[in-house]
């Protein structure tokens, strides 16, 4: 029979089963190109093996096609790759349930160093602040962001990766052939240019919620440590920190204010023996220090003696916290007109920065 | 027994001269009118029988023709009433009369009283245009129709006065209305300084009033969206008489205008966001003039923008765009003005709290996005001012310091509207709103640092090449209200603050 264990592999996954099958069928067989012509009452003695699963197996054997298959994804840019393949990701090996067949797009192999940031699909204005700031920092690194495609902070991080000129990877819960949320299909395309797109699923899968959690492992898993940036009580970010965990990864968490919703996730990381990010130094210091590296990176101390008095005042002021400009009005003793203008001439100068309707923080 | 006199009827706002001919002949006593009438007038024979009859007069028996010239023109209203009954008297030798120069309006009660017509000001003005003398108006109508000066008005009360005016029995002199008296200052109850703090939407609302920009305010609920927008009517500058004769023509064929006389103040209309879509931009089987139209010359405050049927929404571009209306009809099509000013105001979600991190947003991702796309992108392009405001917590609030008061505001906004005004007396616009791209590099001319900043905003902001005329546009209105001849460089930085909310809200 002219077919590889890697293309069986492919057929299992193209079958629907779910990827802790498959391993177990490529822990059992010695050679996987077995399961074609093993008999039926053979195939019984195979332990926790699902009756549906094997019935799957055993209908579509005769039909198997992998080399169309393999064509089709070839001529939509579909590249595949398994855990039986060299290339496949040392840092993936090592995970519990690590997934055996992965469809990408774009360049995915090269990916080191990763750093993973997830949060709520809903942020807040001081989440995407900081979601930017440290994606912004991490680019600069030369660090590979990874998340999960999702509205709200996973798409700030990518974005603000593809923004400063950085790889970003998503990894997607649906098959990759379907740009899920529709909302992001822009940012699909841009990462399938300036990084990769990967998917565990067989393309056609649709976004179906239970498939979700479980492609969170490979976020971490990818990844040197996960920044949370926002979480709810209950959220799916806290299932990739506890991946990060299992997969003896560090998770840092955003600290919030203990009122606001949005922080009562991270915040119980933090209790649970998270890191808190304060800086991205403390990143460094925890997972190693890139900069070695990256000799690019160089942090400017904005030089404030160019200011003009007014703007100092401002900034003086914003510093002390996030400011409202009618409150910079009012405590400065300035009019709103001068105080509008100057806020937006610091802005432009990249000093400081709206976090949401008119309340400007430092950056 | 042939006689002919002079009427009026409307389509949209431009009054035609109809001809009622009265022929009295014997016969069967048969009362017929022709001439493509509509049901109001085809009842007035009812109404003109017993005015007749309840005045004193007789009502001839005779076979009674009234002919309503031109014939191809459709004709509706009840203001026919008073030339039909007066075609019959004269018809019937009863007045004399035979002078061509005098127009009649009026509907009729049954007991010969003159009723108050719609659209009196609208038809007394278009046959000023017509050369016509005197017109005779029914008494409530007087006031409107006084704005006049060069026709006689003549305001009388029952269908005998006019005949006995006529003979020359009583005299009455044309009514010049109450003149100057009427011109008193409205008082408003609502003042800009009754809002603590939210300086930056009161300056916003100031730039957005002097130059007649539209502008879109998002915020959460209890931010103080509608409080502030609300006190608008209070800093607009006062109408000039033109612009006063146009709104009380348009409020006049609606059947809306209460105070009689001219309307002084800007109007002010915030229509239920249940609204339609004809009853906003007008029409009907006899098109009415709809909101926009109502808010010529004033302003169309939407609150609530998103919850607004989206048919209704787009429906607002064209007469944005071109400042009037047409409503086409079987019978003719209607030109209704439409030069207003759109103030919005909307929440970031259907629950009000998106980003609030001290409230749970209710809303699903899809939620947000199908209320925030009923507006759409057109109609976003068309906002000249973006705003976004927070609420104003109450700690904060009481100690800030008392704003200004309107009337301060308004004396800066007028001021602004009046160099304006004397700026493109030659362009046929009235304000920096109006401003078309063409004529944007002449009036908003940037000296070099303001050029410089422009350059380093479109970088940081990535803004669109609209977004870059809409600042502009604005910023020439900042310097207006400086009194500043030319743009300097915190004018454009003040007008960058107002810019697109677009990316980041419709991403």
């Amino acid at each position: 029979m002219d077919i590889s264990a890697r293309e069986v592999l492919i057929w299992l996954n193209t079958l629907g089963l779910s990827n802790s099958t498959i391993l177990k069928l490529l822990d059992y067989f010695y050679d996987l190109r077995e399961i074609l012509e093993i008999s039926g009452e053979n195939f019984l003695k195979i332990p926790n093996l699902k009756r549906e699963n094997l019935e799957r197996i055993l209908n579509s054997r005769s039909k198997i096609n992998v080399s169309g298959f393999l064509e089709d994804n070839m001529k939509k840019g579909i590249k595949i790759i398994t855990c039986l393949d060299e290339e496949y990701p040392e840092a993936l090996r090592q995970i519990y349930n690590r997934p055996a067949v992965l469809y990408y797009k774009g360049d995915f192999l090269d990916f080191e160093p990763a750093i993973a940031i997830v949060g709520s699909r809903k942020a807040t204005a001081y989440g995407k602040w900081a979601c930017e700031k440290f994606t912004k920092e991490l680019v600069e690194l030369g660090v590979t962001i990874i998340s999960g495609l999702a509205l709200g902070i996973d798409s700030i991080a990518h974005r603000t990766a593809l923004d400063n000129g950085g790889r970003t990877i998503a990894i997607l819960g649906n098959g990759i052939d379907i740009r899920y949320p529709k909302k992001n299909a822009k940012l699909y395309d841009e990462i399938c240019e300036a990084g990769a797109i990967v998917s565990e699923f067989p393309p056609g899968t649709q976004p179906l919620s239970y498939n979700f959690p479980q492609r969170n492992r490979i976020i971490s898993g990818l990844a040197l440590a996960v920044i949370v940036v926002e979480a709810k009580e209950r959220s799916g970010s806290l299932i990739t920190a506890h991946h990060a965990l299992e997969q003896g990864k560090d998770v840092f968490a955003l600290p919030g204010n203990i009122n606001s919703i949005y922080s009562k996730g991270t915040n119980k990381l933090i209790k649970d023996g998270a890191f808190p990010l304060l800086d991205i130094e403390d990143l460094l210091e925890v997972v190693g220090d890139f900069r070695e590296r990256n000799q690019s990176h160089k942090m400017d101390e904005f030089d404030y003696s160019t200011l003009s008095d007014i703007e100092r005042k401002i900034v003086e002021l914003v510093k002390e916290g996030p400011t409202h400009s009618d409150m910079i009005a009012y405590r400065t003793g300035l009019d709103i007109i001068t105080v509008n203008s100057m806020l937006t001439i610091l802005e432009m100068k990249g000093i400081i920065k709206e976090l949401t309707s008119r309340t400007y923080t430092i950056c | 027994m042939y006689s002919k006199i002079s009427t009026c009827v409307l389509q949209g706002l431009s009054g035609h001269i109809v001809e009622v001919e009265t022929d009295l002949s014997r016969g069967m006593p048969v009362f017929n009118i022709v001439g493509l009438a509509d049901t109001a007038i085809k009842e007035s024979k009812e109404r003109v029988r017993s005015a007749i009859k309840n005045s004193g007069y007789g009502f001839p028996l005779n076979r009674i023709t009234i002919n309503l010239a031109p014939a191809h023109l459709r004709k509706e209203g009840s203001q026919m009433d008073l030339a039909i009954a007066l075609g019959i008297l004269i018809s019937s030798g009863m007045v004399d009369y035979d002078q061509e120069d005098t127009v009649f309006l009026g509907e009729l009660s049954l007991d010969g009283k003159l009723n108050p017509i719609e659209g009196a000001l609208p038809m007394v003005l278009s046959l000023r245009d017509f050369k016509i003398k005197r017109c005779i108006v029914p008494y409530d109508n007087r006031e409107e129709c006084s704005v006049i000066d060069d026709m006689e008005i003549i305001p009388l009360r029952t269908l005998r006065e006019v005949v006995d005016y006529l003979k020359g029995k009583i005299i009455i002199e044309p009514y010049k209305g109450m003149g100057e008296d009427s011109k008193e200052k409205k008082e408003y109850e609502l003042d800009f300084s009754d809002i603590r703090g939210q300086d930056s939407l009161k300056r916003a609302l100031e730039v957005a009033a002097a130059g007649g920009h539209n502008a879109l305010i998002l915020g959460p609920p209890g931010s103080g969206k509608t409080m502030a927008i609300r006190r608008l009517p209070t800093i607009l500058p006062d109408l000039s008489l033109e612009e006063s004769i146009e709104v009380t023509k348009i409020y006049s064929i609606a059947g809306l205008l209460k105070s009689k006389g001219l309307i002084k103040e800007r109007p002010f209309r915030s229509p239920h966001h249940t609204i339609s879509a004809v009853s906003l931009i007008g029409g009907g089987r006899n098109p009415k003039p709809g909101e926009v139209s109502l808010a010529h010359n004033g302003v169309l405050f939407l609150d609530e923008l998103a919850e607004f049927d989206r048919r209704a929404l787009d429906s607002l571009r064209q007469p944005m765009e071109d400042g009037q209306v047409n409503i086409s009809r079987i019978y003719g099509t209607y030109t209704f003005p439409s030069k207003f000013m759109l103030v919005a105001a909307l929440n970031p979600c259907p629950c009000g709290y998106y980003g609030d991190p001290y409230h749970d947003c209710s809303c699903s991702p899809r939620d947000i996005d199908r209320y925030l796309n009923k507006i759409s992108q057109p109609l976003l392009d068309r906002m000249d001012i973006h705003m976004e405001v927070l609420p104003v917590k109450y700690q904060d609030l009481s100690r800030v310091r008392k704003g200004e008061s309107s009337l301060e505001i308004k004396k800066r906004v007028s001021m602004a509207r009046q160099i304006q005004l004397n700026r493109f007396k030659d362009e046929g616009i009235y304000t920096n709103a109006q401003i078309p791209n063409k004529l944007i590099p002449k009036y908003c001319s940037l000296s070099s640092s303001s050029e410089r900043i422009m350059d380093q905003a479109f970088k940081k902001y990535k803004f669109s090449a609209r977004t870059y005329h809409k600042i502009l546009k604005v910023a020439r209105t900042i310097a207006d209200l400086e009194g500043k001849e030319s743009i300097m460089d915190h004018h454009i930085l003040e007008a960058i603050g107002y810019r697109s909310l677009r990316v980041k809200y419709w991403g």
